[in-house]
């Protein structure tokens, strides 16, 4: 036996309600299964189909049958209108009518696609390769910070947080903590989050997205640039320095 | 004569091998190491669906999405350089003990005592360093490509929650080596988030373990960078990579 889906379930019982309160009050109490109402008496305000093939529908019933064939017995006892057998002696009814655009529906385009393996996978491939090489190399000829060991009573001067904070730590400067540790990041993070949100603008094109090219990119600027005057501009004190005389301030 | 006999007998065992239950329980039907490869749209696709990979790549992409100068690879460095730190991270978490007492000394045993120590843990940090920057370059150039417009809006908040943790995990990291530089950068670190607004006192100690910066908190944040937030950053990554699926591979070509 067939298993049928809920939602379906429930959208026919509907439909078969309907269709019962609308064959007449003739049999509304009738626990029956419900009759399969011929399509001459679906109310034509049942919105689930459009109504010009309703009419059509109903002009079919209407018209006397070319060669008179037996009414065929429809379950439920309701006699079929006079006419609504079709040629060979059978009843034709609509049952349902699928419109455009709900299941049939498929993309009109096609879309040039490619195979994973191996264009994708290469590309991945050495682009991993290629950023292995460059940390191995890196790691080589460069070696990591290890100050002396931690003391709690030696605070060197200037004091840095990790680059990725010094635009907060620039933003210390200039604002109370709260407003400058908190506040400002807050706001700057919370409205990142909701960009997708905010940006109703549908068009991907950069020519169509001006304003919210400009704004991005005056925010990441406006990091980019504190964080550079925190790591390479300050000195002892966090005094603004230049790194070409007072020399560089900065550890990764 | 001999070294024929020889790989006759080795491709028989091979045979052998690929006939057994072990072998065909590993590879699944149609896997290319059960039936061979042979360069062909069909085998091109089964490379796919036959492996793990297939969790993380459909069979086929757009061909736009495979061009460099889109993407500039940077999503993909960013989770390449995780797994690589997390390699590297895992190598140095068996020299490693996170008290106040030990930690300066063991990195400092590892990189003069432990081969290939010194290179393994500058490797650890300059990944972890371009992992920062990569992820950052990701969300900008993710923003530029207005790819974050419907019907990816979650997977940008999805996005920018993955760049914290990135940022959170770079910052635990910056602790355990219990330098100079890696106190003092925590101290300004930390002090910034004691100015949160009504519970900042609270999420301070409860971030260092105590009212000062010490062995707890060297500790927590170890635990923190080792086990905790990799495992909520690979949760949160798991559901950006489904999600780039989900809502039909990378976005189009502008």
């Amino acid at each position: 036996m067939t298993e049928i889906p809920e939602h379906l379930r429930k959208r026919a019982e509907a439909a078969k309600a309907k269709a019962q309160a609308a064959a007449g009050g003739t049999t509304p109490d009738d626990d029956s299964p419900a009759p399969d109402a011929p399509v001459g008496t679906v109310p034509s305000g049942d919105d689930k189909i459009p109504s010009h093939l309703l009419d059509r529908g109903t002009a079919a019933a209407d018209l006397p049958a070319p060669t008179a064939g037996t009414p065929v017995p429809v379950a439920g006892g309701l006699a079929p209108p006079a006419g609504s057998s079709g040629p060979d002696g059978h009843n034709q009814r609509l049952l349902t009518v699928v419109k455009s655009g709900s299941i049939q529906d498929t993309r009109a385009t096609p879309v040039d696609k490619i195979h994973v393996w191996p264009h994708l996978l290469l590309a991945e491939f050495l682009a991993a390769l290629a950023i292995t090489l460059f940390t191995l190399l890196f790691a080589i000829f460069v070696n990591a910070p290890l100050l002396e060991l931690a003391d709690f009573n030696k605070t060197p001067n200037p004091s840095k947080a990790p680059w990725y904070f010094l635009g907060l730590q620039e933003l210390l400067t200039m604002f109370h903590p709260m407003v400058a540790g908190v506040t400002i990041p807050g706001i700057g993070l919370f409205l990142l989050i909701l960009a997708p949100y905010i940006d109703k603008n549908p068009s991907r094109r950069p020519e169509d997205r001006k304003f919210a090219i400009s704004l991005m990119t005056i925010h990441l600027m406006f990091w980019s640039v504190l964080v550079m005057i925190g790591s390479f501009f300050r000195g002892p004190g966090f005094n603004f320095v230049f790194p070409w005389n007072a020399g560089l301030f900065f550890e990764l | 004569m001999a070294d024929d006999k020889k790989s006759g007998g080795l491709s028989q065992m091979s045979e052998q091998v690929q006939a057994s239950q072990a072998w065909s329980s590993i590879f699944r039907p149609g896997s290319i190491f059960r039936k061979g490869y042979s360069d062909s749209p069909r085998n091109r696709s089964y490379v796919i669906m036959n492996s793990v990979l297939y969790h993380l790549h459909p069979v086929k992409v757009k061909r736009h999405a495979v061009k460099v100068s889109y993407t500039l690879c940077l999503g993909g460095l960013s989770f390449f350089l995780f797994i690589h730190l997390t390699v590297t991270g895992i190598f140095l978490m068996f020299f490693y003990r996170p008290t106040a007492a030990q930690a300066w000394s063991d990195i400092q045993t590892l990189q003069t005592a432990v081969g290939f120590g010194l290179l393994v843990r500058n490797m650890h940090r300059w990944a972890a360093h371009l992992m920062v920057l990569s992820v950052f370059l990701h969300m900008a150039r993710v923003f530029y490509h207005g790819a974050y417009k419907p019907p990816r809006e979650f997977n940008w908040v999805i996005g920018v929650m993955l760049l914290q943790f990135t940022l959170l995990l770079s910052f635990t990291g910056y602790l355990l080596p219990w330098d100079q530089l890696a106190l003092w950068a925590v101290t300004v670190g930390t002090n910034m988030m004691g100015f949160t607004p009504v519970f900042g006192e609270q999420v301070r100690f409860v971030l260092l373990g105590g009212v000062e910066i010490g062995t707890d908190t060297l500790l927590r944040w170890y635990t923190l960078h080792v086990l905790m937030l990799p495992f909520v950053l690979v949760i949160f990554l798991a559901i950006h990579f489904w999600r780039v699926r989900k809502d039909g591979g990378i976005s189009g070509p502008l």
